[in-house]
């Protein structure tokens, strides 16, 4: 079994229990197989009297009921090992910080997992049934013809050594076209995805016989991969038949010759295929069983770091600095940032110190730091050297959610959940309906909630209502309003993609939001640097000479 | 049945057409494999309890002939069935595919789906593999074995086959119904919950920075959590199910056996006729008893055909006429007249908008997002549908001709453009595919994208598995295309979204020097250099509210001086 799997599955009380029941139920099932061919050879030999159809009667509802009981144990296994590494992901989410490759996550977290069910409910107890049944089955024909059992335990290796043998020789053969298979069933959704395009310049049409082509060729690619793969298959379906031909041939001879009673000769042929049966159910299960292995890794992979990540680097559990001391001064020394996988510094020695109630933009061209140091008074980034720095605590001591409470923040593309515009402006906050109310009227929603099918009940998110930019803007702005214990406003362009109307609105409500409040505002537009009393230049990374605010002085 | 059949139906029935041949050849084959596994067991059963009355051996020979002659085809027979069924499926999804895609060109509503629907509807194409490997050939081979079965035993006791032929009757028609019909009442139920639960987690990812900024992230784990639980409540509700139909099945197989016994030794019959009914029994259900999970599948695969067929039917967004005018030649005059253009029951997206495009000539419209500039240029494309007012070039209305010809005429750098998985030589030549090397790199060279392109080489694979294209690359790279298809009147939407301000403001320099002399209409939100061009419509609200030149507009207040001298503020900071 998966490593990583089975410790959490023997972490989790719910899983190991479903678990251990359900292997329990499918191995009693497949033991209840031999009883059963006890009982129907004996009546069919004639040995036992026709009374015996009654315990067999028992022993099938029996099996019957372990199949049920097999079934229902093992979707409780799987959705709660689905759930425990739902939870593992998700709780990962932060630590990933806001760019990890969100479109994955989300599709591992969902439908992703699903490939596990196969494997719980369907590979493992099958590789449990095989690795006892088959023993069970060569012990009792031991007992009962040994020359039966010699040919069993002769042939039955060659199940797995065949196995083996054709999955190995054939392996970077078919692993290479698998992963071509896998480009050529990647062609069709990218040209329906691209299809306004080619609609655009006359090819939709054209690519209908390219669809057909490659089509053809991934057909032609399959069947030369499934040929080699179906062998192995065949190897097995053959050793088994073929060891069943070479058990019930001599059994017949030897009956004939009178050295074998029926009663025997039936129990062997009944028992002899239960003998390679699992072996080939398992096998039939692996490809689907490599499916949820591979999701098993990819979810792993997610979630492991975090361990390594956790310990390396134990927060103290340090009190924010009183709330009544006011907004704090915001102190950068020498800081530098750096993200995994590229070499210039995202923020290189920077100092910088924002006084309490001090209003300050930040500009510069993309990509010169800007959000970086936004996100590090967030702490979604850490230095990796120099300090930051709140009222002389360094922020790396600090309990961040306490922390974070002091700050209100407006990304540049505030995320709406699908909840509703109440709840959207309310998130994170105890807030009654009264006071988001206000806070939507500061903000400016109120001017257009009204307009929403369901007003402030409105749904939105991916599947609800659909909200222009500057809409979405000023429900983040709501947001920030929504918290009037936040002492630092951090906003991340909160106008870059809006038109002049909108962005008035949103100058016009950012302003009255960084009344008595420290503001750190990264900026492009003008009308939003004239907010600020100080204006700070970013380029590369680096703090240019800070140049006093143009506006302050035409004032 | 020949392969020339061009409609677009997608249905169980006709996702298989055309290869009734190969269909049968691969029922054959499975149904052979699956008798050869009967009769395997039956002969060797004959042969044993026969053997046991110490009969002469020739007696005996024919059997064991038999015994080994089964033994080895039942694996020959699998693995041919298993080729020619997996070989029937890919031809029956290739029609499929192709079937949907002819039934998309028409422009429909596609555009606006989410991109997790549209591979949601490739994923549905899959489903024909399904319905023809997992579901019809399994049951035609259980059926022919099963009667065959019945038969076999109808000879050595009808009341045996009787008994027979009820006991697979339900393992093989009520079971596999049941189950079928359980899947569909329980995948209902489940698909709107794990659309919740994916929901909640896209807020959790998407929204992780907004939810770790407002401390909100207990609150948002904890609902994907209880997300979680009702979907694994139902998961568990339909596990219920199939454990019972996996226990239902073992059920009915053994006690088949048992009665197929009782009855034959009622009736007296031999030892070896009743060894034979009974172990005949006992394996006819081998190829019965999947079919449980067969159904189950069923009901998913008849669903995901409906979807498709669905898809295929929807009315394209444009009605084409019956006999085409022939399409007018350029030089093009654009005359738009009180357009009105409206998406499903809402407000109007425009409005009675009018504009008069003569060659050469360039014309900009400008407007705050959702005012109906993209909405103008799909009209003129023709991929929506005109409510009232009208589109003319060179007086023809274009509801007139076909609108792949008008494409041919009105086109250029749409929203959205899309890289597909090729080379950056195919994604470019896909607009030209008869251009010479010269003109694809003289066009290259006008987007700017020459050095880009020279860097990531022009034989990259770009695209999803292959090299990622940042925002700004990609729209030069559809510039690139809109100038190498060259149309009569050049449409751009716009050109420099998602660039840097710097970047943005060269590329709209080279856009306006490039397009020089040349039919232009460009949508904008950038207003630097729009004083060289003829004309500048504003549009707000689905209305032109402004139009003049760009002297004529900074003079007047409104919409247009506003974003000006917002614009003018930010050059000088």
């Amino acid at each position: 079994m998966h490593k990583d799997l089975l410790r959490l599955a023997r972490a989790e009380r719910g899983v190991r229990l479903h678990l251990a029941c359900c292997l329990a139920a499918a191995v009693a099932a497949g033991l209840l197989v031999l009883v059963q061919a006890e009982l129907l050879a004996g009546v069919l030999s004639g040995r036992f009297a026709v009374a015996a159809l009654f315990p067999l009667a028992l022993v099938v509802a029996s099996r019957g009921l372990l199949g049920w009981a097999q079934g229902m144990l093992a979707g409780r296994a799987a959705t709660a090992l689905k759930s425990a590494l739902r939870r593992l992901l998700l709780g990962r989410v932060e630590g990933l910080g806001p760019s990890y490759r969100s479109g994955e996550l989300v599709t591992l977290a969902g439908r992703g997992l699903d490939a596990l069910d196969p494997y719980l409910t369907g590979y493992l107890p099958s590789v449990a049934v095989a690795g006892i049944v088959p023993l069970a089955v060569v012990v009792r024909l031991f007992a009962a013809d040994l020359a039966t059992a010699v040919i069993v335990v002769l042939t039955l290796p060659l199940i797995p050594v065949f196995g083996a043998l054709v999955g190995w020789t054939t392996k970077a053969v078919t692993e290479r076209q698998w992963r071509a298979l896998a480009r050529l069933g990647g062609h069709f959704l990218d040209v329906v995805r691209g299809l306004p395009t080619l609609r655009a310049f006359g090819r939709a049409r054209y690519q209908a016989s390219v669809i057909r082509r490659v089509a053809e060729a991934h057909r032609t690619a399959t069947m030369r991969t499934l040929r080699v793969a179906f062998l192995s298959s065949l190897v097995l379906e053959l050793v088994s038949s073929l060891s069943l031909a070479l058990v019930a041939v001599p059994v017949g001879l030897r009956l004939l010759s009178g050295s074998l009673d029926l009663h025997t000769a039936l129990l062997v042929l009944l028992l002899a295929p239960e003998a390679y049966l699992p072996l080939r159910a398992m096998g039939t299960r692996f490809h689907a069983a490599m499916e949820g292995v591979a999701a098993a890794d990819e979810a792993f992979a997610v979630i492991k770091p975090s361990q390594g990540g956790r310990e390396k680097r134990p927060r103290a559990v340090r009190p924010a600095p009183a709330a009544e001391s006011g907004p704090p001064r915001i102190r950068l020394e020498d800081v530098v940032v750096r993200y995994p996988g590229r070499e210039e510094a995202a923020l290189d020695r920077v100092s910088l110190v924002v006084e309490p109630g001090e209003r300050v933009a930040i500009v510069g061209p993309s990509g010169a730091g800007k959000s970086t140091l936004l996100h590090l008074l967030l702490g979604f980034t850490t230095p990796a050297e120099g300090r930051v720095l709140a009222d002389d605590a360094d922020l790396a001591d600090l309990d961040l959610d306490e922390w974070r409470r002091r700050l209100a923040f407006v990304p540049q593309r505030p995320h709406l959940f699908a909840a509703s515009v109440a709840d959207n402006i309310a998130l994170g906050s105890a807030a009654g309906p009264d006071e988001i109310r206000a806070a939507a009227e500061a903000a400016r929603v109120a001017e257009f909630a009204g307009t929403l099918p369901r007003g402030y009940d409105t749904v939105l998110g991916e599947r609800g209502a659909n909200l222009s930019a500057g809409q979405r803007q000023r429900i983040a702005l709501a947001r920030a309003f929504c918290r009037p214990a936040a002492e630092v406003l951090l906003l991340d362009e909160p106008t870059a993609r809006l038109d002049g109307r909108s962005e008035a609105a949103i100058v016009a409500a950012t302003r009255r939001l960084a009344e008595g409040r420290t503001a750190i505002i990264v900026a492009h537009r003008p009308a939003m640097i004239e907010l600020a009393d100080r204006v700070v230049r970013l380029d590369g990374g680096v703090l240019v000479p800070p140049v006093p605010a143009r506006s302050g002085e035409a004032r | 049945m020949s392969g020339a059949k061009t409609d677009t139906a997608i249905s169980p029935l006709s996702a298989v057409t055309g290869m009734g041949r190969r269909l049968v050849l691969a029922g054959l084959a499975g149904a052979a494999a699956d008798l050869a596994g009967v009769a395997l067991i039956a002969s060797a059963a004959w042969l044993i309890t026969r053997a046991a009355e110490q009969p002469p051996l020739a007696a005996l020979s024919v059997a064991i002939v038999a015994v080994r002659a089964f033994a080895t085809s039942r694996g020959v027979f699998r693995y041919g069935e298993r080729l020619a069924g997996h070989d029937v499926a890919l031809r029956a999804q290739a029609g499929t595919r192709e079937r949907l895609y002819r039934a998309l060109i028409p422009a429909g509503p596609l555009p606006q789906r989410g991109a997790d629907l549209l591979s949601r509807m490739v994923d549905d194409t899959d489903a024909v593999q399904d319905l023809l490997v997992r579901c019809l050939l399994p049951a035609a081979a259980a059926l022919i074995t099963g009667v065959a079965a019945v038969v076999v035993a109808g000879f050595l006791l009808p009341a045996a086959a009787l008994v027979l032929a009820v006991g697979l009757l339900v393992a093989g028609v009520l079971l596999p119904a049941g189950t079928a019909a359980a899947a569909r009442r329980w995948s209902a139920r489940i698909a709107p919950a794990r659309a919740d639960l994916a929901a909640r987690v896209a807020d959790l990812v998407h929204g992780a920075a907004d939810l770790a900024a407002y401390g909100a992230r207990d609150r948002a784990l904890a609902a994907a959590m209880d997300a979680d639980g009702r979907l694994s409540r139902l998961e568990r509700g339909q596990a219920r199910i199939n454990a019972a139909a996996l226990g239902v099945g073992v059920l009915a197989q053994g006690l088949t056996v048992v009665a197929v016994v009782l009855t034959a030794q009622a009736a007296g019959l031999g030892r070896v006729a009743t060894a034979v009914a009974a172990l005949t029994s006992l394996v006819a259900f081998e190829p019965v008893l999947p079919l449980a999970a067969a159904g189950e599948r069923f009901a998913g695969v008849v669903a995901a055909l409906r979807r498709l067929g669905e898809t295929a039917a929807t009315p394209p967004a444009v009605r084409e006429p019956a006999e085409p005018a022939p399409a007018p030649e350029p030089p093009l005059t654009v005359e738009v007249e009180d357009l009105v253009v409206r998406h499903g029951g809402r407000e109007p997206a425009l409005n009675g908008v009018s504009l008069t495009l003569t060659p050469g000539r360039r014309v900009a419209v400008v407007g705050p997002s959702g005012a109906g500039k993209s909405t103008l240029l799909s009209a003129l494309m023709r991929t929506v549908e005109i409510e009232s007012g009208s589109i003319r070039l060179n007086g023809v209305d274009v509801r007139r001709l076909s609108s792949d010809d008008v494409r041919a005429l009105i086109t250029g750098l749409t929203q959205d453009p899309y890289v597909f998985q090729a080379t950056v030589r195919d994604n470019l030549r896909l607009a030209g595919p008869e251009a010479s090397e010269e003109e694809v790199e003289a066009a290259v060279r006008r987007a700017r994208l020459d050095a880009w392109a020279e860097r990531t080489g022009w034989d990259t694979v770009l695209g999803e598995d292959g090299r990622t294209v940042s925002g700004g690359q990609l729209q030069r790279l559809a510039l690139a295309r809109a100038l190498l298809y060259d149309p009569p009147v050049l449409l751009l939407d716009e050109p420099a979204e998602a660039l840097d301000e710097e970047t943005a403001g060269l590329l709209m320099a080279d856009l306006l020097d490039a397009t020089r002399g040349r039919t232009t209409l460009l949508v904008t939100h950038r207003l630097r250099g729009l004083e060289q061009v003829d004309e500048i419509v504003v549009l707000e609200g689905g209305r032109v509210t402004q139009r003049g030149t760009h002297a004529d507009l900074v003079a007047v207040p409104g919409y247009y001086r506003d974003l000006w001298e917002s614009e003018a503020l930010t050059r000088r900071a």
